[in-house]
């Protein structure tokens, strides 16, 4: 099947549970997001907000013993949730790449980074071993790493936070995927690092017209390089939006919050206190009613507890889960100034 | 704020790692130059202030602000705090200097006992340092929650119980049981949410109101330190590059250092920012 007009990556309704000493309970509950080719999609949230899950959907690496139970996840057409074994090693091998928060424990510690990089170039393109060495450091180059002839015989230690990452791109994009999932690529790492990772992903995206999910709990990394943002809170997708529409118009309270509380540096030499969000999010277990965002909501009214989470369309490109719109004076007080929990 | 003596005073401070060396140099028996971590600093920070460390993983920001309280023991220079000598104290005098300065670090997973309730470790400081209250345990403990807007209900439970939010205030609230004049906070918001990060950063200028406590702020991200500190220092490989007003260093940094971190800086456009 070709790719025609699907878009590269679809998923639609998406689930994932875990089942606990306490009952079953969702990481994901319904989410929905589409990436196409030579876009880059970002997926924000914070903690738990299943950001994480959803993105390792797409590979179906759920950790044990979470499970997809709803939904689906199509790439190029393709079901991903109903691949056999065999299908799906391909799938994974090809067409998808992935990196991780962590460059340091992604790593094999024992093995030099020429080893790691032709055992996959072997075992995924089927490579001899003198071509996938030749081919690892033409990667290595790629992800401007200088000098990639010695550098390639260093252990992982030898390198610094930066180019580990690098090291890892070169490796999740060896076999040229035409998707990659990028889960908090930059997190451990230094501001002008982070922004040298950054500038390498948006090349590989514009060179290679490669998708990319781009999961991030920091709005600063999704405005610099993504064209289109979804907003993830409690399990669902509560706002998505063309990346210039999230900052200027958000249409969903919790994307309102938190581009409000987060710290810049205009505010220097007048500190005053931060706007916040009130409250803590909720605890999976034990979802409210309706909007999951209703309890610590400023804009909260009679209803909210009956609200679906479902993307409404407010403008191009433009959803939001929030039907209590345009916002006016908030119904409940503000935040308390000092964020009081508890 | 006393306009008088500065409460800490740093003058001249340096730390080396000697760095091992390869084979090749042990049988040549050269010697490597040690690694400065921390080269000829001095600042200075006065009572109820909020001063702003900034700079990049390895540039000596951490191990400063351990010198300090003397968890790394510096190789020269002076440390004051409030006109005593930080550096010649030894037994009961050095205790009670670190009873003065308290730490809040990075990892609020790490830095509580997992075996002991909230109450017990916010009594425990409060304890050693034989400080007043704390016969009754149960009031010294409601105190500390309260001051950092915990209900005292949390006394009861243990760090795993808690939020990362939740867990970084109780460690806050037992460095304040002793009753400090200056927190040395280093990265104490950086593991955590945005949200989360704002009421904590709310929650420090509180302190700073409430108790005039001075406060070093050790951060990496330099939009942190202009929500709350009122002079910033900026530092590259173990030195200070750059150190003033928080909005004149952001708003007119000197330093090429300083404007090349301000420009790496991810900025959100946000609504209200225009």
């Amino acid at each position: 099947m070709s790719a025609g007009t699907a878009p590269l990556l679809k998923i639609e309704g998406l689930r994932v549970e875990f089942d606990t000493p306490h009952g079953r309970v969702a990481g994901v509950r319904d989410a929905g997001l589409t990436v196409n080719a030579g876009e880059i999609v970002g997926l924000v949230g914070e903690t738990g907000s299943g950001k994480t899950l959803a993105c390792r959907s797409v590979m179906r690496l759920i950790p044990f013993p979470g499970r997809i139970t709803a939904g689906s996840v199509e790439f190029e057409g393709r079901d991903v949730l109903a691949m056999r074994p065999r299908e799906l090693r391909e799938f994974r091998a090809h067409d998808v790449g992935m990196i991780y928060q962590d460059p340091f424990s992604s790593l094999n510690p024992v093995f030099r980074i020429a080893h790691q990089l032709t055992e996959t170039l072997r075992a995924n393109l089927g490579l001899g071993k003198a071509q996938a060495h030749a081919r690892a450091l033409e990667l290595l180059a790629d992800v401007g790493i200088a000098d990639p002839e010695r550098r390639a015989l260093s252990y992982p230690h030898e390198f610094s936070g930066g180019m580990r990452q690098r090291v890892m791109i070169a490796l999740a994009t060896a076999s040229q995927p035409r998707l990659l999932l990028a889960d908090e690529p930059t997190t451990a790492l230094d501001v002008t690092t982070q922004a040298q990772i950054l500038t390498l992903l948006k090349q590989l995206n514009q060179e290679r017209g490669m998708g990319v999910l781009l999961v991030s709990h920091d709005f600063g990394v999704i405005a610099q390089v993504c064209d289109r943002v979804a907003v993830m809170y409690g399990g669902y997708i509560v706002e998505t939006a063309p990346v210039e529409v999230i900052y200027t118009r958000p249409e969903h309270p919790y994307t309102r919050g938190l581009l409000e509380s987060i710290p810049r540096i205009e505010s220097a030499g007048r500190a005053t206190r931060l706007p916040t969000i009130r409250g803590v999010p909720p605890d999976p277990t034990e979802p409210p009613p309706g909007c999951v965002f209703q309890p610590r909501c400023p804009y909260a009214q009679d209803g909210c507890e009956k609200v679906t989470m479902a993307l409404e369309m407010v403008g191009p490109g433009h959803g939001t889960a929030c039907p209590v719109r345009p916002f006016t004076t908030p119904q409940r007080p503000e935040a308390a100034p000092t964020g009081a929990q508890v | 704020m006393s306009a008088g003596a500065p409460l800490l005073r740093i003058e001249n401070v340096s730390k080396g790692f000697g760095l091992r060396r390869t084979l090749a140099e042990r049988i040549a028996r050269t010697e490597t130059e040690p690694l400065r971590a921390v080269d000829d600093v001095s600042l200075e920070l006065r009572r109820g202030e909020i001063l702003g460390l900034a700079g990049e993983s390895g540039s000596g920001k951490t191990t400063l602000a351990r010198c300090i309280i003397r968890l790394v023991e510096p190789d020269s220079g002076l440390i004051e705090l409030d006109g005593t000598n930080m550096r010649e104290a030894r037994g009961q005098e050095l205790r009670e200097l670190r009873r003065r300065m308290q730490m809040v670090f990075q990892d609020p997973y790490s830095s509580l006992n997992p075996r002991m309730t909230v109450g017990a470790a916010i009594h425990e400081a409060g304890r050693v340092h034989k400080r007043p209250g704390s016969e009754n345990r149960d009031q010294f403990v409601r105190e500390a929650l309260e001051r950092v807007h915990l209900s005292a209900r949390l006394a009861k439970r243990r760090p795993r119980e808690l939020s990362g939010g939740q867990r970084q205030r109780v460690a806050i609230a037992r460095a304040l049981a002793v009753g400090p004049e200056l927190l040395i906070a280093d990265e104490a918001v950086s593991a955590l949410d945005v949200s989360v990060q704002a009421q904590l950063l709310n929650l420090f200028l509180d302190l700073r109101e409430q108790l005039d406590v001075a406060i070093l702020f050790v951060a990496h991200q330099l939009a942190v330190l202009a929500e709350v500190a009122d002079r910033v220092a900026i530092m590259q490989r173990g030195r200070i590059v750059e150190i003033g007003e928080a909005g004149a260093v952001f708003g007119d940094p000197q330093d090429d250092y300083t404007k090349a971190l301000l420009a790496a800086h991810p900025q959100p456009r946000l609504p209200h920012a225009a």
